[in-house]
């Protein structure tokens, strides 16, 4: 090559080495379109190049699962002809490019990817990072990113149940917007991403398709940031909740009548990956002519029609004598449908536009064909360092302490943010936003869904396994003081650029711990998400992945544990191991400085104890509460809240009252009854004022401290 | 005692009326926008959400629908009409019930249990309550700060606090013969003990006894 210019395939974000193997599965050079095709499907935000191969460590199997990892949403059963389909999803590039737009665009995803399945969306979750919110460009991320998540997810008519806020000074270079929806479907109406049979129809369904979003998954979604980053701007999409509903009726509609072979969402790599990814499942190929698309705008070409990332939109698969039917169903929903394509018997897609061939390749060479990297790993040599400073605060002043925590915006209230959310809509929360796991009445079936998801990048910066494996029993404790039991678990690893081999390391750590901890459980990991490449100018997030996990409770408690429900002379009851007077990567520490120390191991011995206890007594306590982010300090005085009662605690020292080991839960429950083998009574409800040692706090003093803490840093 | 719950694009808690009515004897059906004949029915029900998108302004277009013609013929024969937070905006917006809904003062969205207060029982909604009754129901809704200036309306429940900025508190509002009501807050997502309180149920009550009352003998 002579010319000094950047090839087409580099500014596609494609390597010489991945543009070769282009060339030898076709045989011959690329045509543009192709060219188009395989940069957005091999990027890492599709092909999981760098990841995939660790990924094949999760245990992903178990009687009740349906759906694995693979398709679009995982999906167990629940009983009773009912199933539920989960997944998770990032947004973390386009939020940060545009926080609004970014972040609705990633709730519109998650839907799509929920009711490819067949099923009916019935709450949405997210877990967002950043920035100290005493920066204001911190304080307009987080603004726009609730903001998008508001708009999109309450005109959608989808209830968001709240989800998880942290900040750190790792985020604010790059913000982490990660989503999650869980659906509920009949058995019969599973649908799966599958072309069917030749001769089948491709129908796409919704929105035009524009030149929003283009290399979305490539340029945005796989690369790091710089300065520069605003100028990406027109590759992140834009949603409109409108379309997307009338999508989502359309499609349930489209399966009650069960007029579909199979669906695929166009979400990243658009059509590129709708036409592709079912054919080659399928084992078959597609004739998909680009005249045929409704589009938005005029002269765009078949490289643009292709890679465009327009949101709300469906392909669907219709055998030949129900595509009438079809556009009936879409007419009447007022969305637009097109006949864009025909299944192929052979394996070739073949894509023409104005009436020439653009595109004749193996369907399947685009998903599985795919770069799969061994990244080299290497554990950082910082590490060590980090674990030989633990932070050791000694005795400290009790009330002052809890209420210093209370106020940070990562431990206070979060109704700021949710109280921004329909968190009601479909008369099924049952627990909602504010208590360690959401809790969904299954209708007609006397069962609860309970779904919990935790992350803290700072644990995992100090120990990515142990913190990993952290979280996943975090998480199942969270949804078992709700009375359900653990049965399958989503991940999303969110970590910085796979190119460093401490990146890579971070990674297999993780996936050991996030495994390792669900096979104690007994629970597969049945769907998840790798977002790569969260650095900006140079200096990566700490390694970040987010833990959700769902439940089942069977039957659901009658009157399910909640934090308002302490009454003056309750008992107070902890349950779980003895705390030690480890603080690595607790809130204590955040508090006082940098993260230093090496956190406490999960027990599973001790873990599957406690979830048994919380899963029994969740039946009879009025209230169940976790011991995690501010420890147990943290923990009695949002009882205290949010019952409007204090309390007097019989318990001191640092460690007990502020320390975050895993496995521990309070109980407030009548006096007189049946202790539990792991628990020891720690105080009684009752004045206005929450009474420890020596020293005591109103109740109101810390509900002004606890509900302050984002607003008044919104205000600063 | 059929009742009509409307259905516009973008409406998103037409199941939950029809949970929340059926459990109290009522007979709802879901009718499409498009209908334009609602013979038969004893009342109707527009239901929140974000019909038509909140295209324009919330209501805007909703209140064009077809189906607005006959809802219309059924106020002014004095059969019920209940709108539920964008329904109220749609009867604003459709010239059934004065002022309009604007941005919440902090424009901010609002989710969250409010107390009100029934201040007027002689509505089909409020039927069944007693006067100065307290309410806790949840709010949901960005745009539910009603405004009134030429101060016609009749505010039958007002909330106990000011969370959005609405004249003389109004939480809901009727027309002068007290057939048409429209109020912000839900009282379908407080049917159910479960949900955290069934304070709802008394206004569904008054306007399952309204309709009732109208059932042609």
């Amino acid at each position: 090559m002579t010319t000094m210019e950047t090839p087409v395939y580099a500014q596609l974000g494609m390597t010489e080495e991945e543009y070769r193997s282009v060339i030898s599965i076709l045989g011959r050079e690329p045509r543009p379109a192709e060219l188009a095709m395989y940069s957005v499907m091999w990027s890492e935000h599709c092909s999981y190049k760098s990841s995939r191969a660790h990924l094949r460590r999760f245990p992903t199997e178990a009687p009740w699962v349906v759906v694995g990892p693979g398709e679009n949403a995982g999906v167990v059963d629940i009983g009773d002809g009912w199933l539920a389909a989960i997944r998770i999803e990032s947004h973390n590039h386009p939020s940060f490019v545009e926080p609004y737009q970014g972040a609705a665009t990633g709730v519109g995803g998650i839907l799509r990817d929920v009711f490819t399945m067949g099923a009916r969306p019935v709450a949405l979750w997210n877990q967002i990072r950043f920035g100290p919110l005493d920066q204001p460009r911190n304080r307009y991320l987080f603004n726009g990113v609730v903001g998008g998540i508001a708009g999109y997810g309450n005109a959608v008519g989808v209830p968001t149940l709240g989800g998880e806020i942290e900040f750190d000074d790792c985020y604010s270079g790059n913000p982490l917007v990660n989503v999650m929806c869980l659906g509920i479907l009949r058995k019969e109406q599973l649908v799966l991403g599958t072309a069917g049979e030749p001769g089948n129809v491709a129908v796409l369904l919704g929105a035009a398709t524009g030149r929003d979003g283009i290399g979305g998954a490539s340029v945005l979604a796989s690369a790091s940031f710089d300065e520069e980053a605003a100028t990406k701007r027109p590759s992140v999409q834009v949603g409109d909740p409108f379309e997307e509903k009338k999508l989502i009726e359309a499609c349930l509609e489209l399966y009650e009548r069960d007029l579909v072979a199979g669906i695929q969402d166009l979400g990243a790599a658009g059509l590129s990956c709708a036409t592709s990814e079912p054919a080659g499942r399928a084992g078959l190929g597609m004739d998909v002519d680009l005249d045929r698309v409704h589009l938005r705008e005029t002269g765009m070409t078949a490289p643009e029609i292709l890679m465009s990332e327009s949101q709300e939109r469906m392909l669907a698969f219709v055998r030949p004598d129900n595509v009438d039917e079809v556009l009936e169903v879409a007419e009447r929903w007022e969305i637009d449908a097109s006949v864009i394509g025909t299944v192929r018997a052979d394996d070739r897609l073949v894509v023409s536009h104005d009436g020439e061939l653009v595109a004749d390749v193996p369907a399947a060479s685009l998903a599985d064909d795919a770069p799969l990297y061994h990244r080299p790993v290497e554990r950082p040599g910082w590490l060590d360092d980090l674990w030989s400073r633990p932070f050791q605060p000694g005795e400290v002043p009790v009330i002052d302490t809890l209420l210093d925590l209370l106020r940070q915006p990562g431990v206070g209230s979060a109704a700021w943010a949710y109280e921004q959310y329909d968190h009601m809509l479909f008369l099924g929360t049952v627990v909602g936003p504010g208590h360690d796991g959401s809790l969904l009445r299954v209708a007609g079936t006397g069962k609860g869904l309970a779904v919990s998801t935790d992350g803290n990048g700072r644990l995992c910066l100090l120990d990515p396994r142990r913190g990993s494996a952290r979280l996943v029993w975090e998480a199942a404790l969270n949804v078992a003081v709700t009375g359900a039991r653990p049965l399958a678990t989503v991940d999303n690893l969110n970590l910085g650029n796979p190119e460093k081999p401490e990146v890579m390391w971070q990674l297999v750590e993780v996936v050991e711990g996030i495994s390792g901890a669900c096979e104690a459980l007994g629970i597969p990991v049945v769907g998840g998400n790798v977002s790569l490449y969260n650095e900006t100018d140079g200096a990566d997030i700490n390694p970040t992945p987010v833990v959700g996990v769902l439940g089942l409770a069977d039957p659901m408690p009658a009157l399910p544990p909640r934090l308002d429900r302490a009454e003056p002379g309750m008992e107070i009851w902890l349950i779980g191991p003895e705390p030690t007077d480890n603080f690595a990567g607790s809130h204590l520490e955040r508090l006082h400085g940098p993260a230093g120390g090496r956190p406490t191991a999960a027990d599973p011995e001790v873990g599957l104890a406690v979830i048994d206890e919380a899963v029994r007594l969740a039946h009879v306590a009025p209230v169940l509460h976790d011991v995690s982010d501010g420890g147990l300090a943290v923990t009695i005085a949002e009882i205290c809240i949010a019952s409007g009662v204090g309390a007097t605690i019989e318990l001191e020292g640092t460690a007990e009252l502020f320390g975050e080991d895993p496995h521990r839960f309070v109980a407030v429950v009548t006096p007189g009854w049946d202790p539990p083998a792991l628990g020891r009574r720690i105080g009684v409800m009752g004045g206005d004022s929450l009474r420890i040692g020596d020293e005591s706090v109103s109740v109101a003093a810390l509900a002004e401290a606890w509900r302050g803490a984002i607003p008044e840093a919104m205000r600063s | 005692m059929r009742v009509a719950v409307a259905v516009f694009p973008g409406s998103n808690c037409e199941h939950d009326v029809v949970r929340a009515l059926g459990t109290l004897g009522a007979e709802p059906e879901l009718v499409w926008h498009r209908e334009t004949d609602l013979e038969g029915f004893d009342g109707v029900v527009l239901p929140g959400g974000f019909a038509h998108g909140d295209a324009l302004r919330t209501g805007a277009i909703a209140a064009l629908s077809p189906i607005m013609e006959p809802v219309r013929r059924m106020a002014e024969s004095g059969k019920p009409v209940l709108g539920i937070c964008n329904g109220f905006q749609i009867l604003c917006e459709a010239g059934m019930l004065p002022g309009a809904l604007i941005a919440n003062r902090d424009l901010a969205f609002i989710c969250r249990f409010v107390e009100v207060e029934v201040v007027d029982t002689g509505t089909v909604l409020t039927a069944a309550a007693e006067p100065g009754q307290m309410l806790r129901i949840p709010l949901n809704s960005y745009e539910g700060n009603w405004v009134d200036p030429a101060r016609t309306g009749r505010v039958v429940v007002r909330y106990a606090d000011d969370p959005n900025g609405s004249q003389d508190r109004a939480a809901a509002v009727a027309n002068e013969a007290g057939n048409v009501v429209g109020i912000m807050p839900h009282p379908e997502r407080a049917s159910d003990p479960l949900l955290g309180s069934d304070d709802g149920l008394v206004l569904l009550e008054g306007f399952v006894r309204s309709l009732r009352a109208s059932v042609p003998a």
